[in-house]
């Protein structure tokens, strides 16, 4: 990808901002705040069209970071009884029902005329054919099922058909995270894999982090006031071990890596499904030009962001702190004259 | 949900009990009755299953609302009492020496009781971070306050006359700054309500500060010396009321919750007060004590509701994902048009 290389280069250059920016790019997080040796950035990739929404990454970030319970629920919600992330879900698995077709993510995928054991009595035998283990097609091909503008099949009893969108939400970990950006403690911090990490000894309960999160991920824990969030793992990332919830995914849907290697990997999916057919995936999350600098954590949605309860086009709230300084300032001396004119004594 | 998902002859035919809202139908429209005119067309959005994206403000209302109302009443009441000071309103410059050291204590009172125990309050003094507007505030909270209790503890005893004016001098100079950043700590959120209006929000508050501290000063000072306080009553209400205007008409969407429900009746109440004092207190407050203390009550009580009423806005457009994600898509709508 480019904008790595440039990162790259930059970096040997030692032409990557030092400082820490407010908004826009910046390739080399961990550098700006001030780590001079760091290790390549970390990040999730969150691969939606595999999970399964077993829920195993729920439990295994709660089992490895000793979050508390936070209430069983029957939501009505399909099987989302977490409804979203907060002080004490630090990774959400959102169920969506949809009243669209199953099979492929788009109509006309209906596999009614296949004979399934003869198709794999075919297998291999001919040079178009996929060999054995063979899962998806290779990227650029769309395989002979693929839509070709059919009418769904509708069940007999008339029901229109169902999918299920599953997706594990967590901590994006951003480029620009208003949370650090505006903790007036210094308890959150950038660490050396480029993550976002609250101290819990030092964090005062003060709150403001929470809406500033353009995401609506960190939240203050009723009981002790104050704010938690997924760590990434900072304790298992140190030792060099994975994150307990990418650990834990059994399709694989959540992976943990360097973020330059994410991104190239992200691509590469995202390609394989459009010629798959499957025109709605998209990348959430990935682009560093985006209103958070691109996002740690970052997703292959099938729908649009806000389906799944994410924002379309989230912007750092401090990327307008400049400005609002400027109008306070204003204001303010706009106060003392009005308190001064309030002393003049009028002509008589 | 009420009622079981299955009926007795099974779940043919039945849907689900709740769909994540995922169609074009989900756009809510809450609008209130009197023929009010709707300030944008109809939205329609998708969401998951109506829940907020943003997490809304944790804080207590009475606290932090509290908070940025006697701020702002403690960085106008200092301005008020240097004046006094120097043009020799003797009791002018102590109501509002008072006025400024009693508010911006009781203020700290409540960032406290907000954070839960005092000792928390000393890690804000950990880091200087001008990202930060807390930090920011609290850096000036702790010049300022002990300037404040200084000026009104001099002028009270009567002594070390030069500290005191020393004192009263400098609490004037940070005043302003206590009263309007406020605006910015609140405007520095990704609630739409406050975020999108942080152009004016500075200068309604400033406005709402000039107002509190002029209605306690009408309210505790002899008829004779309020003349600067009126004035100021004026030109602060037609600052607070003609930004905030300005802000209603430039934010468009994120208006509409300063419009609806608590937040409305709130801020109409601010608005009646505010004008009512006002007038109250330019026509008859240099006359009659009576109505000088009506007048100075009414701008106290509408500087506060006025506050109370932009703090609940904003909770109420943190809780409803529709201003979050249709403003957002509309700007993306923006960019990927042609020509983008």
């Amino acid at each position: 990808m480019t904008d790595d290389t440039a990162a790259r280069a930059a970096r040997e250059d030692g032409a990557v901002p030092r400082h820490n920016l407010l908004s826009g790019p910046q390739p080399d997080v961990a550098r700006a705040a001030g780590y001079a040796d760091a290790p390549p950035r970390m990040g999730f990739f969150t691969d939606t069209s595999v999970c399964i929404g077993c829920k195993a990454c729920e439990v295994a970030c709660k089992e490895w970071n000793a979050v508390p319970e936070d209430g069983l629920e029957l939501t009505g919600m399909s099987y989302d009884n977490t409804q979203g992330l907060g002080a004490d879900t630090w990774r959400h698995v959102a169920f969506i029902e949809q009243r669209k077709p199953f099979g492929g993510q788009e109509p006309g995928v209906g596999h009614e005329d296949v004979d399934v054991f003869s198709a794999a009595s075919a297998l291999g035998t001919g040079p178009g054919s996929p060999g054995p283990g063979a899962t998806a097609p290779p990227p650029g091909a769309a395989p002979a099922g693929a839509p070709a503008g059919e009418i769904s099949p509708v069940s007999p009893d008339g029901r229109t058909e169902l999918r299920w969108l599953m997706a594990s939400d967590v901590c994006k970990h951003c480029t620009h995270a208003a949370c650090l950006d505006v903790c007036p403690t210094g308890s959150l911090f950038r660490t050396e894999y480029g993550t976002v990490v609250v101290q819990e000894d030092i964090c005062n309960g003060c709150g403001y982090c929470v809406p500033a999160c353009p995401y609506g991920v960190i939240d203050q824990r009723r009981d002790d006031g104050r704010v938690w969030k997924c760590t990434l793992c900072y304790d298992r990332l140190g030792v060099g071990m994975e994150p307990a919830c990418a650990k834990s995914c059994p399709t694989e849907s959540i992976q943990f890596g360097p973020l330059d290697e994410l991104r190239d990997r992200a691509a590469a999916r995202v390609a394989r499904l459009r010629a798959a057919g499957v025109t709605d995936a998209r990348l959430y999350g990935e682009d560093p030009q985006d209103g958070v600098g691109g996002d740690g954590a970052f997703f292959l949605l099938l729908d649009e962001p806000e389906v799944y309860g994410l924002p379309p086009d989230p912007v750092v709230t401090t990327r307008d702190l400049p400005a609002m300084w400027r109008h306070a300032a204003a204001a303010a001396v706009s106060l003392a004259a009005l308190a001064a004119a309030g002393f003049v004594r009028r002509p008589r | 949900m009420t009622g079981s998902d299955v009926p007795r002859d099974g779940v043919e035919g039945a849907r689900p009990g709740r769909d994540a809202l995922t169609g074009a139908h989900t756009g809510r429209r809450r609008r209130r009755g009197r023929g009010e005119r709707a300030m944008v067309p109809d939205a329609e959005f998708s969401s998951y299953y109506g829940k907020p994206i943003l997490n809304k403000p944790t804080w207590k209302a009475l606290d932090i609302a509290g908070y940025l109302y006697l701020g702002g009443l403690a960085g106008a009441s200092s301005l008020l009492g240097a004046g006094a000071h120097v043009t020799g309103r003797p009791a002018l410059a102590r109501t509002a020496k008072i006025g400024a050291a009693g508010a911006i204590s009781l203020s700290l009172v409540a960032l406290v009781h907000d954070l839960g125990r005092p000792a928390r309050f000393v890690n804000m003094l950990r880091v200087f971070k001008p990202t930060s507007p807390m930090s920011v505030g609290s850096w000036l909270l702790v010049g300022y306050a002990p300037l404040t209790l200084a000026a009104a503890a001099t002028d009270v005893a009567g002594r070390y006359r030069l500290v005191g004016a020393a004192a009263t001098a400098s609490a004037a100079v940070l005043g302003p700054a206590v009263a309007t950043y406020t605006a910015v700590l609140i405007c520095d959120t990704a609630v739409p309500s406050w975020h999108e209006g942080y152009r004016e929000m500075p200068f309604v508050f400033a406005g709402s500060g000039a107002t509190a501290a002029a209605g306690l000063a009408l309210a505790c000072v002899p008829a004779g010396q309020t003349g600067p306080a009126r004035r100021l009553a004026v030109l602060g209400a037609a600052l607070e009321l003609g930004s905030f205007q300005l802000m209603k008409r430039r934010t468009g969407l994120a208006a509409e919750p300063l419009e609806q429900g608590r937040p409305h009746a709130l801020l109409r109440a601010a608005e009646a007060l505010t004008v009512g004092g006002t007038a109250l207190g330019a026509y008859a407050g240099g006359r009659n004590r009576v109505a000088a203390a009506v007048a100075g009550a009414a701008l106290l009580a509408g500087s506060a509701a006025l506050r109370f009423g932009i703090f609940h806005a904003g909770v109420a457009s943190a809780e409803d994902p529709r201003y979050t994600v249709v403003p957002q898509r509309e700007r993306l709508a923006a960019r990927r048009s042609p020509g983008a």
